[in-house]
């Protein structure tokens, strides 16, 4: 396999007593967690949560002191990451702000927009949401229409996002938007730009859409003729399709591509009457967490495996929708215990999600394809 | 191979270990056996490269090699097919002195319990025979064989009763009475990850140049993804078996079990799923016993079924989990990576 590897990696030094740590946590603050809650973990919203966990120095872990951050290793991240999701928790409001929004700005925004943002998204108090999808560009991201002209002071930004992740209940969006149409002979995907937008600005309609298991977990948000000021630029004028392409491979490879439904798999355990697919499932998540750890020692030192962090996301996706038809082996679900039940009718209801956001696996498996030379 | 793994001994000797197959095991070799000829030259070659005693420690007169580099070279021997009991006889050779024996030289095998078809039993001068308490040095000339083979072609033989004991000693602790057994799966859990490397190499090879329809059906999003499915899986049968090597180098193969477990499901699983895929990638040309690819096919078939099925370890895997309780799950899982103890 041509440059496809995946390097065993240590977990770091002290991560058993940070694992305690942030069990203790969680074991406090998890008591009033329904099944519900637990089965969406990431998928779900609670600023309270976020608060606290920012409280304890988990939100930016990675980032400078001087921007709120704690200047800990990618893998110790990890480490509280796989904690907070094998838990179930609510991390949504956080979640986005501290993986990509975060990073992204540490990586291209001013020192300003640095100040402004990343000690509030530190503190799990401003939450972000990623303004990517529209009506007519999911999968080909790049005949997005959204649009911003510059004006004086600043950018008029027009046009729709959708499917958008708790837009109704965030403070900012990250948008990528057209500010020059492609040019003869450039690809589709030139004259992008990305904008920090404040999403209590006038010209803003956000509108909740009721997914099939009754929630609002993600919106549709209407732009307009938002005035956005001169410093909502992100980065550089054009530079918008590889930034946000840079923010992707953060989105595909941490563990909440493997772990969605393991509170499902462990609530199961005990009430198992055959332990072959048990046994199965467990191989292959311990397989995976090493997958997935390998790919963050790797953004540890600086690289982008984008194919590999596509593979841990494609075969992670396939294991976390497994988990609730495999227990259907496993245990007669009708009979199981209430909690189960709850927990089993949940997973199986957001399993679809798993294979869609963040890249849907046949996006994924044309992008290990081309890894291959095959495109 | 990048720039971090030139300093690893392990993988400067599966380098070589490489290319000696690649050079010597061919298409005719592989079928020679098959017709129960033994490749004297082959063996020989890979033993002047040192590998039955890569695993004795050098006190010993070995090479004191880690499992994460025997690992290295039961891969490479996986993806070449080799057709020598090479990895068998190195574990053999890692037990016997283990145990304080002196590993005899020419080729070994080795037994869980005596009754199995032994790996290579006729072509053997030695085997290691262990019985859950204790490892016995057995003498192979004596013996009378039946002949047996897998799906592969690849020798399984049965022994008569009553072959020459010429050592024996107790089994340690850190081996546990299952050692054969585990060190077996681990080799096929490492060789199934090196053949499934191959096949994809192959499949993918073949789908750049087979043209239909005007283009390389390569182009086709439909065989596309069927490879990036193949690559994932022996992506996972690659990493599943490294860390199962890894965990028998901290807390010897024993405590390993786990992690040769989860290899074995992993390696097993992903043998069906690729080998599927190939076959189909290639069409008719892949089923002829012309094409190199059943070579790789029908020792991922066999291989999947010795030394513990999915099912036989899944079982085991799934029970002990279930001793544990759905709450201890987690913490069990971390901490067999974590580095430092959980008290």
């Amino acid at each position: 396999m041509p440059g496809l590897r995946f390097d065993l990696r240590d977990a770091p030094p002290g991560s058993a007593a940070l694992r305690r740590e942030v069990r203790a946590f969680l074991a406090e603050h998890g008591r009033g967690w329904t099944p519900e809650v637990r089965g969406r973990s990431w998928m779900g919203f609670d600023r309270a949560f976020s608060r606290a966990v920012g409280a304890r120095g988990w939100i930016g872990m990675t980032w400078p002191r001087r921007y709120g951050g704690g200047e800990r290793s990618a893998l110790e991240r990890h480490v509280v990451l796989e904690e907070m999701l094998a838990a179930g928790a609510p991390v949504g409001a956080h979640w986005i702000g501290d993986r990509q929004s975060g990073p992204l700005l540490l990586r291209y925004g001013t020192e300003a927009q640095r100040m402004r943002l990343l000690p509030a998204i530190a503190r799990g108090e401003a939450a972000f949401c990623i303004g990517l999808s529209e009506p007519d560009a999911g999968s080909d991201l790049a005949g997005l229409r959204t649009r911003a002209e510059r004006v004086p002071g600043g950018w008029r930004l027009n046009g729709r996002k959708v499917w958008t992740s708790f837009a109704h209940l965030c403070d900012w969006m990250i948008a990528l938007a057209r500010t020059a149409p492609a040019g003869e002979g450039e690809p589709r995907h030139a004259g992008l730009s990305q904008f920090l937008v404040d999403l209590r600005l006038s010209g803003i309609a956000i509108r909740p859409i009721r997914e099939l298991t009754g929630e609002e977990g993600f919106a549709e948000v209407t732009f307009d003729n938002v005035l956005l000021p001169e410093d909502a630029l992100i980065g550089r004028e054009g530079a918008g399709w590889a930034q946000a392409t840079a923010e992707l491979a953060l989105e595909r490879s941490g563990p909440e591509r493997v772990l969605s439904s393991y509170p499902l798999l462990a609530a199961a355990v005990e009430v198992a009457a055959d332990p072959v697919p048990l046994g199965r499932l467990v191989a292959r998540l311990a397989t995976l967490r090493a997958m997935s750890l390998s790919v963050a020692g790797m953004l540890e030192e600086g690289r982008t495996p984008a194919v590999e962090a596509a593979l841990v996301k494609d075969l992670g996706g396939a294991f976390e929708q497994a988990v609730p038809e495999r227990l259907r082996d496993l245990l007669d679900v009708a009979d199981a215990p209430e909690e189960l039940r709850r927990l089993h009718a949940c997973v199986t209801q957001v399993a679809p999600t798993f294979s869609l956001r963040g890249g849907t696996r046949e996006i994924l498996r044309g992008i290990i394809a081309r890894g291959l030379g095959l495109r | 191979m990048s720039a971090t793994h030139d300093a690893d001994p392990g993988a400067l000797l599966a380098g070589q270990v490489g290319r000696l197959l690649a050079a010597r095991c061919d298409a005719a070799t592989l079928a020679a056996i098959e017709r129960g000829e033994w490749p004297g030259p082959l063996w020989d070659a890979l033993e002047e490269l040192g590998l039955p005693l890569a695993l004795v420690p050098e006190a010993m007169g070995g090479a004191g090699l880690g499992w994460q580099a025997a690992g290295r070279v039961f891969v490479a021997l996986g993806r070449h097919g080799a057709p020598v009991p090479m990895g068998e006889t190195m574990l053999a050779a890692a037990l016997l002195a283990a145990v304080g024996i002196a590993p005899p030289a020419g080729p070994l095998s080795l037994t869980a319990n005596g009754g199995e078809r032994v790996p290579w039993g006729r072509h053997v001068r030695h085997v290691a025979c262990c019985d859950g308490e204790t490892v016995a040095l057995c003498d192979a000339a004596g013996v009378t064989w039946t002949p047996g083979a897998n799906l592969a072609g690849e020798p399984r033989d049965s022994a008569s009763p009553g072959g020459v004991v010429l050592r024996v000693a107790p089994l340690p602790e850190r081996l546990g009475g299952e050692a054969a057994a585990s060190g077996l799966a681990l080799l096929r859990a490492c060789q199934m990850a090196g053949a499934l490397a191959a096949a994809l190499d192959l499949a993918v090879d073949y789908a750049g140049t087979r043209r239909q329809f005007g283009r390389p059906i390569g182009r086709f999003q439909a065989i596309q993804q069927q490879l990036a499915v193949f690559a994932g899986e022996a992506a996972a049968a690659q990493v599943a078996a490294e860390r199962a090597c890894r965990a028998v180098d901290r807390h010897g193969l024993a405590a390993a079990a786990f992690e040769i477990g989860c290899a074995k499901i992993v390696a097993g699983e992903a043998a069906g799923t690729g080998a599927a895929i190939a076959h189909q990638v290639f069409g008719a040309i892949g089923f002829t016993a012309e094409h190199p690819l059943h070579h790789l096919t029908r020792r991922l078939w066999s291989w999947r079924e010795e030394a513990g099925t999915e099912r036989y370890w899944a079982a085991r895997l799934g029970r002990e989990v279930q001793a544990l309780g759905g709450a201890m799950l987690w913490p069990f899982l971390t901490a067999r990576d974590d580095q430092d103890p959980i008290p």
